[in-house]
């Protein structure tokens, strides 16, 4: 068992933290569009992993052991911190630069 | 299929996701790509800790070989689909609630309605709020 895995994810979720309450990111002040944003992702993602570790493209080592239904805590998390992650940074990088379109503005 | 296959799908998915199903063209932005190089290095890094830690192990037989910083090469792609395709549902979602609200603001600009003016004092701080989907 090791607390690796839940450390470092529990690092990108307090490093990009200040994207979201210091430079107002906004993506959790929209938990619907986020929520939405993220069950196609998760479908398409656990899919993988589920596929991937059946096939013996990889696997875990060190897990906690905790499961949400049939799937390990940590791969449930990764999969929802990554993206959260990310449109954190394409929020960031429009409040910093507003010039730039990302494609939802409003018509 | 090995992964190296499984990656490669993984990423022609997201690109046909992004450019041909959503159509929301992050490919062509110059936003996508900076934040995609942003979160590329911080996914280097966690992914040597993932990797170099052997918490997740590849096997021999399902991967090319080339290594970066622990992690295999086909993680690049497998990485650039998650983000790609993360993105692409973020941006179409807004993008719906952005045009469903103007051509509702349209609507209601196009045919005023008699019974609503009594309402236009109390809706005309919206225009002015920040957009909550933006």
């Amino acid at each position: 068992m090791s607390w690796v895995y839940p450390a470092v994810l529990a690092g990108c979720f307090v490093a990009t933290l200040p994207l979201e309450l210091v430079l107002r990111a906004r993506v959790y002040a929209r938990p619907r569009r986020l929520l939405a944003t993220l069950a196609p992702v998760l479908v398409v993602f656990l899919g993988w992993d589920a596929l991937a570790v059946h096939a013996g493209h990889w696997h875990y080592r060190h897990l906690l052991g905790l499961r949400v239904g049939n799937l390990p805590v940590e791969e449930l998390a990764f999969f929802v911190v990554v993206p959260v992650c990310s449109v954190l940074t394409l929020e960031a990088v429009r409040r910093r630069r507003p010039g730039w379109r990302v494609g939802d503005e409003e018509p | 299929m090995t992964y190296t296959g499984a990656a490669l799908l993984g990423l022609a998915f997201a690109v046909a996701l992004d450019l041909v199903v959503l159509r929301t063209n992050l490919l062509r932005r110059k936003a996508f790509w900076t934040a995609y190089a942003i979160v590329l290095g911080f996914q280097l890094v966690v992914n040597a800790v993932l990797t170099g830690q052997r918490l997740v192990v590849y096997s021999p037989g399902a991967i090319l070989g080339p290594r970066l910083l622990y992690a295999p090469v086909e993680d690049l792609a497998f990485g650039f689909s998650l983000v790609l395709q993360t993105l692409a549902w973020w941006v179409w979602w807004g993008r719906r609630a952005n045009s469903r609200r103007a051509t509702s603001r349209r609507t209601s600009q196009a045919r005023p309605n008699p019974a609503a003016a009594s309402d236009t004092r109390r809706r005309l701080p919206t225009d002015t709020r920040r957009s909550s989907t933006r």
